[in-house]
């Protein structure tokens, strides 16, 4: 059949990716580095916010939860538009590009972070914190050196999980414009006219979160047969 | 003659929880290098009352003094006050994630500010003392129930404390092991360290209490020196509590 | 703060658009409804298959799993939609969207549904089938119950983290709430139908969300 010559030159096609490679190159390292960005932005976020949390303050917590709720219900790309179109605006100003995406990325990722964050915590045996007390440890320290380094064992499926879904989210970047990975494979996509550069991205992805994924299936087992 | 300074004065000690009030107005003095033993029926208040020693749980009223300063004051920093208490929990506590010298030279480092390498030395002088020195690289699931207590003993005697608070050290032992725990605590009472024990273990308290105390709901029924408590209980309560527990 | 609430929550603006974003609410609502039954079906289906155990037709469903569990969304819709074509198979975004996220929820659930059923250990068989129940007995009572109450919390959480990705159809032009919303604020040169959206996904997702939550705590395991 025709079939396949169509497919190869189509999605396939070597000499359209050694055209577009520099292209391709340029977005990964986009959205590698707002990975290394909004990955650990997320992440110490939510710690924080856990870390309050678990201060038991009833009235800082019920605003926590709607918070939290809040940006888990809202889908990022919704937010990501609203933080984009609205600031600018608002300040009568243009900000980049690079920093709404990561504010936005932030408000998003540090609610689901924090939640994984809280459960962790919530495993912890109470006596852990009063134990660290009794020697005179302030809660923070009890926190920081006792409760957190366990917490954060305990949940690390969990983490790990989450932190693959905000790589792969990183991808909606690109309809604001932001010359990430798949922004730039669309880009190419249009000069080429062909879906090469698209299939491209998808095995950039693949290369870089399959082993994660696995990983992840890994830590899930041997999380499942410790209980 | 002159008085003494009590290591520990907690006065007229009321805490509730919601509506149920689990002290009714304890009163409790420690002197210096004193072991005083606590008996008394489960759910009768005695771990409430030691953790309002060390404001684990804030009394809903009356004072705790710790050698004579006010620790129930408003402004004082509890931190620095509980370093001073060292307590030694019925589960152990330890951190699973750290070392035995992790866990004993913790507080050192980050309390008291001691350099590492100062922290550790006298962390692994503290792990000697319990007999645990060979032992200071493992972790607390590679140690047998009674290590790990005398761990937990030995991460509350670094740091020094004026008055060891203990809540059923050896309860959660197997009866094979509860002899080592008991022996660590028999070296430390001979160092001349101020405790207060929780424990059911009635020939210990014989040997080693200077004072016993019998709780019951809420209250301290009956004190006396262990002879008197245990040989010629005044109370009913006591009497019938002593013999259930020697009926075991 | 007037600009805030002129730019934001301009009630002129919302009222002139509120009728489409009320169109694009029940496309969105319609997709969604249709993400979280197929998906979740699939999934379902994948997982008992496995059950089977047959070594090729398991490594094909791990394959499945894995892929769509690393790929972004977004970039499954934009090869569905701007790629296939090229291939001469071309499916309406519509389409492309409800295949594609069904695919990436199925991905999810198999996990956890499989996840449950192996969670359920051999013991409880056992002391179930010694008291007398026989196979279904066992499984309907005794098994079953304890594998939903497994998955049912994760499984909340991952359909509602994939089912908000319906958001994702605007970008291959689905009338669904976020296209029409975004066309309205090229129109208003105004943030406010942005908002009425994001009103309209937090009025689906808000309760569902909060729902999770309220399962999470129902159905954790007292230790
Ligand atoms: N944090 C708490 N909240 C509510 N009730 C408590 C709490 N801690 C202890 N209690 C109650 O206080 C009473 C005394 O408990 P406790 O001091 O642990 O007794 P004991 O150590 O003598 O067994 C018990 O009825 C117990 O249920
Ligand atoms: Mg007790």
């Amino acid at each position: 059949m025709v079939e396949w010559e169509v497919i190869r030159f189509s999605f396939f096609n070597l000499e359209t990716l050694q055209e577009i490679w520099p292209m391709l190159w340029r977005g990964w390292l986009m959205t590698v580095q707002l990975c290394v960005a909004v990955v650990p932005l997320g992440f110490f976020a939510g710690t924080i916010l856990a870390t309050i949390y678990s201060l038991r303050i009833k009235s800082v917590n019920a605003a926590l939860i709607v918070y939290v709720d809040f940006f888990r219900s809202v889908p990022p790309l919704v937010l990501l538009i609203y933080v984009t179109y609205g600031i600018p605006l608002l300040l009568g100003a243009d900000i980049d590009a690079f920093v709404a995406v990561l504010f936005a990325f932030t408000l998003n990722s540090s609610s689901y972070f924090g939640e994984i964050v809280r459960a962790g915590i919530e495993s912890i045996p109470k006596g852990q914190m009063e134990a660290a007390r009794s020697t005179g440890l302030t809660t923070l320290q009890a926190m920081r050196y006792v409760i957190l380094p366990q917490a954060l064992k305990n949940v690390a499926p969990d983490l790990t999980s989450n932190t693959i879904e905000l790589i792969k989210a990183t991808s909606i970047a690109s309809v604001v414009a932001l010359p990430e990975l798949l922004r730039m494979g669309r880009v190419a996509q249009g000069l080429v006219y062909n879906a090469t550069p698209l299939i491209a991205v998808a095995v950039i992805y693949l290369i870089m979160l399959w082993p994660m994924v696995r990983l992840l299936s890994r830590l899930e087992r041997r999380m499942m047969s410790s209980r | 003659m002159a008085r003494v300074e009590p290591v520990v004065e907690a006065l007229a000690i009321h805490k509730s929880f919601g509506d149920l009030e689990v002290l009714k107005g304890v009163n409790l003095t420690v002197a210096p290098q004193e072991l005083v033993f606590i008996i008394g029926p489960s759910g009768s208040g005695k771990s409430t009352l030691l953790r309002c020693c060390n404001l684990l749980e804030e009394p809903s009223s009356g004072v705790v003094k710790i050698t004579g300063e006010d620790i129930t004051a408003a402004g004082v920093d509890i931190n620095q006050v509980r370093q001073r208490i060292g307590m030694v929990f019925q589960s152990f506590n330890l951190y699973p994630h750290m070392s035995a010298l992790g866990n004993v030279s913790l507080a050192l480092r980050k309390v008291k500010k001691q350099p590492r390498a100062q922290a550790e030395a006298k962390a692994q002088e503290a792990l000697e003392r319990v007999g645990l020195a060979h032992k200071a690289d493992a972790y607390p699931t590679e140690l047998s129930g009674g290590q790990q207590q005398r761990v937990a003993i030995a991460r509350a005697i670094a740091m020094e404390p004026d008055v060891m608070l203990f809540d059923e050290p050896t309860s959660a032992l197997d009866p094979e092991l509860v002899g080592s725990v008991l022996e660590v605590m028999r070296e430390l009472r001979k160092s001349g360290m101020t405790m207060v024990v929780v424990s059911h273990e009635m020939r210990f308290a014989r040997d080693a209490a200077d004072r016993v105390l019998f709780m019951d709901a809420g209250m301290v029924v009956e004190e006396g020196p262990p002879d008197e408590v245990f040989g010629a209980p005044k109370h009913e309560r006591t009497k019938a509590f002593l013999a259930s527990v020697n009926g075991h | 703060m007037d600009v805030f609430l002129d730019e934001f929550f301009n009630a002129e603006v919302m009222l002139k658009y509120l009728p489409e974003i009320i169109d694009g609410f029940w496309v969105t609502l319609w997709l969604a409804f249709l993400v979280v039954v197929s998906g979740l079906t699939f999934g379902l289906g994948l997982a008992l298959l496995r059950a089977y155990q047959n070594p090729v037709v398991n490594a094909a469903i791990i394959l499945f799993v894995d892929l769509f569990r690393a790929l972004p969304p977004l970039v499954i819709i934009i090869v569905g939609f701007f790629g296939l074509p090229f291939v001469g198979i071309r499916l309406s975004g519509f389409l492309i969207s409800w295949l594609s996220l069904t695919c990436v929820l199925a991905a999810f659930t198999e996990e956890i549904y499989w996840a449950g059923i192996t969670s359920v250990n051999k013991g409880q068989w056992e002391a179930a089938r010694s008291t007398g129940l026989g196979f279904g007995g066992t499984l309907f009572f005794v098994v079953i119950p304890q594998a939903i109450r497994m998955t049912i919390p994760p499984l909340t959480n991952r359909t509602i983290a994939i089912t908000k990705n319906t958001a994702l159809a605007s970008v291959v032009a689905v009338p669904e709430m976020l296209t029409v919303a975004q066309t309205s604020l090229a129109y208003a040169a105004n943030t406010s139908p942005l908002t009425l959206a994001a009103a309209g996904y937090l009025l689906i997702f808000f309760p569902l969300t909060m729902l999770s939550r309220w399962i999470e705590t129902r159905f954790a395991w007292k230790r």
